[in-house]
């Protein structure tokens, strides 16, 4: 009798622990943590990459990865990662937030870490509500919500209007790629997947800054389904934060950010001006041998990429 | 034979820094530590470091949490009110186990206060600054010579305890210059095996933590902590007396005051009037927590005036 042979189809990434996850039934956490996991099994940087995990539902993410990782404050994601891509730039640095920690308390660092064009990866996880706390007004909440916080719906007279990230964030020149999409049916997921991967290949190809906002559901605090929950996101969150590329300076014809943001400038005479100074600092550092001698300091950094234990 | 060179406080720490291997910096303006930023700004481009003017004191001393946890020596400078914003990087800081050095050249508080030299922050510094259940190692300097000595060992101290380190200045000392004899420079830094680098396939994931959600968890972590601070307040205080063992009273004092202090002692010995100086400054040095002074250096038979 002929033996049939075992096809996997389908299995846990390896970048992903074996872990339960503090996520709700129904959350879009569990599909985006995942998708991420993947895209970092495909491009084989489990090794390279580390991870900064935000404050919110997903705060625990350090122990749902095989990657290094930190824990940051809430909303300081973005300096965290800076700090450590500073220190190793060859090496593959994301951040993960929600709405409140990336468009409130940690708006700062978005925008700056963005208009600084580090070579870091945001995912934001933007569902218009704060989840771990319980459901209060988020600053991507909408006109008219319900939220613990905005009980007679969100009042725009005096809580103002929901913040679109991707569109404030496209007017930066640091900014290489920005697309904004959502995991509601096995279409959307996979085209979220190819926004992440792209995401992570802009940062590895040195492009510049790369965001992917995930238009998400929250049906614990939104009181839905998950299903209703989709509805919802569908008929009042994809009108007002419509999905598609934001930016993709690589797509409108620019080698990468800088080049860019050259453009941009180029009435501009002293942000146009020959600067050899900066030229000779540039031209001493970046170079590949110069950048191991600098890790040579940092210990750990070069360690032996096979064979070890895990 | 060191060199000897004349330089602004700011400027030593900056240099003794970088010579005792620190290649990152990440600071916010604020007067009175402007030469102190403005000096790494030029010479850390050509050291192969890195200067990053953050958005504000917040993003700096995160900034500075990512790139300690990345294994780097690296620090943050700033004044008083700069200093209070940093609180919650340097909790973070402390609760993930991370070194770095932390420069405070004091100006008055509260609030705005002034941008003359003070020692407001004693409190602040020697409490620890932010939330909860964390101390820190503080070094006060009284010259610029110590500004460097203190600057340049304090990575050393932040390394083996895995701690945060302040330099306690004052915008007297970090504007005045004083000839000062700079350190070697450092070849060899410690290994850091617990380092965020990226596991390489190598070895075990690492991370940088401060959330234990199970309260065990973080009572232990807390208590393996509070005994690092023990073995620091045994083994790495400095402290000395002056003319203190048949003085019937003790000036305590540190910073920029105790030289003020130092020079009055001495006026009221050649009055024949028994003083003596104690504190971590300039005869100590360092600053613990709950103590101006190492417990074995406290006379309990003073009477204070």
């Amino acid at each position: 009798m002929a033996q049939k042979e075992e096809k996997l189809v389908y299995e846990r990434p390896h970048s992903l622990a074996p872990v339960v996850t503090n996520y709700c039934p129904g959350c879009t956490h569990g599909i985006v943590n995942r998708l991420v996991a993947e895209v970092i099994d495909e491009l084989g940087i489990e090794g390279d990459t580390i991870g900064v995990s935000p404050v919110g539902c997903s705060v625990m993410m350090y122990n749902f990865y095989n990657c290094d990782f930190l824990e940051a404050a809430h909303g300081r994601a973005p300096a965290v990662a800076t700090g450590v891509k500073r220190v190793h730039p060859d090496k593959v640095v994301f951040a993960y937030q929600g709405d409140g920690d990336l468009a409130s308390i940690g708006m700062a660092e978005t925008v700056h870490a963005a208009t600084r064009g580090e070579k870091i990866t945001i995912i934001f996880i933007n569902n218009a509500i704060y989840g771990m706390t319980g459901g209060q007004m988020a600053p991507t909440s909408l006109p008219n919500q319900v939220t613990q916080t905005s009980p007679y719906g969100r009042d725009v007279t005096t809580a103002g209007y929901p913040v679109r990230v991707c569109e404030l964030l496209s007017s930066l020149d640091g900014v290489a790629y920005l697309e904004r999409v959502c995991v509601d049916s096995p279409k959307n997921i996979r085209n979220a997947k190819k926004a992440l991967k792209k995401a992570f290949q802009t940062q590895i190809d040195g492009i510049g800054y790369s965001l992917v906002e995930v238009v998400s559901t929250c049906p614990t605090n939104w009181g839905m389904t998950p299903m209703d929950a989709f509805e919802w996101m569908r008929e009042n969150m994809l009108p007002y934060y419509p999905l598609g590329v934001y930016r993709d300076v690589v797509a409108e014809g620019y080698a990468n950010a800088a080049e860019a943001a050259a453009a941009r400038a180029a009435a501009c005479p002293i942000a146009m001006a020959e600067n050899p100074q900066l030229d000779e600092i540039h031209a001493s550092l970046p170079s590949k041998a110069k950048v191991e001698a600098a890790q040579a300091a940092v210990p750990g950094v070069n360690a032996p990429k096979e064979g070890g234990d895990r | 034979m060191a060199e000897k060179v004349l330089m602004k406080g700011n400027e030593a720490i900056a240099e003794s820094a970088i010579r005792a291997g620190c290649r990152f910096f990440f600071g916010y303006p604020i007067t009175p530590q402007t030469e102190l930023a403005a000096y790494m700004a030029k010479r850390m481009p050509k050291e192969g470091g890195t200067y990053l003017q953050a958005e504000s004191e917040v993003a700096a001393i995160n900034m500075v949490y990512g790139a300690s946890a990345a294994g780097a020596r690296v620090m943050t400078s700033s004044s008083s009110p700069g200093v209070s914003l940093k609180s919650e990087g340097v909790s973070y800081i402390a609760g993930a186990d991370l070194p770095c050095l932390i420069i405070n050249i004091e100006r008055g508080g509260p609030g705005l206060g002034s941008i003359q030299p003070s020692q407001s922050d004693y409190w602040q510094a020697t409490r620890a600054l932010g939330h909860g259940d964390f101390q820190m190692v503080v070094y006060a300097p009284s010259t610029v010579q110590e500004m460097a000595d203190l600057a340049y060992g304090a990575f050393d101290i932040a390394d083996k305890y895995r701690t945060p380190v302040m330099i306690l200045g004052d915008g007297m000392l970090g504007q005045m210059m004083e000839p000062v004899e700079l350190p070697e420079r450092r070849t060899e830094l410690p290994d850091k095996p617990w380092a965020t680098t990226g596991h390489g396939n190598a070895r075990p994931k690492n991370v940088a933590n401060s959330l234990y959600l199970v309260a065990e968890e973080l009572e232990r972590t807390n208590f393996e902590r509070y005994e690092r601070y023990e073995q620091i307040k045994a083994t790495e205080q400095m402290a000395e007396l002056v003319d203190c063992e048949d003085a019937d009273i003790i000036v305590v004092a540190f910073g920029a005051s105790s030289r003020i202090a130092r020079t009055a002692v001495r006026y009221a010995r050649e009055e024949g009037i028994k003083v003596g100086l104690s504190g971590p400054s300039p005869c100590g040095r360092s600053l613990w927590t709950r103590s101006p002074q190492p417990a074995s250096m406290q006379r309990p038979t003073c009477q204070s005036r």
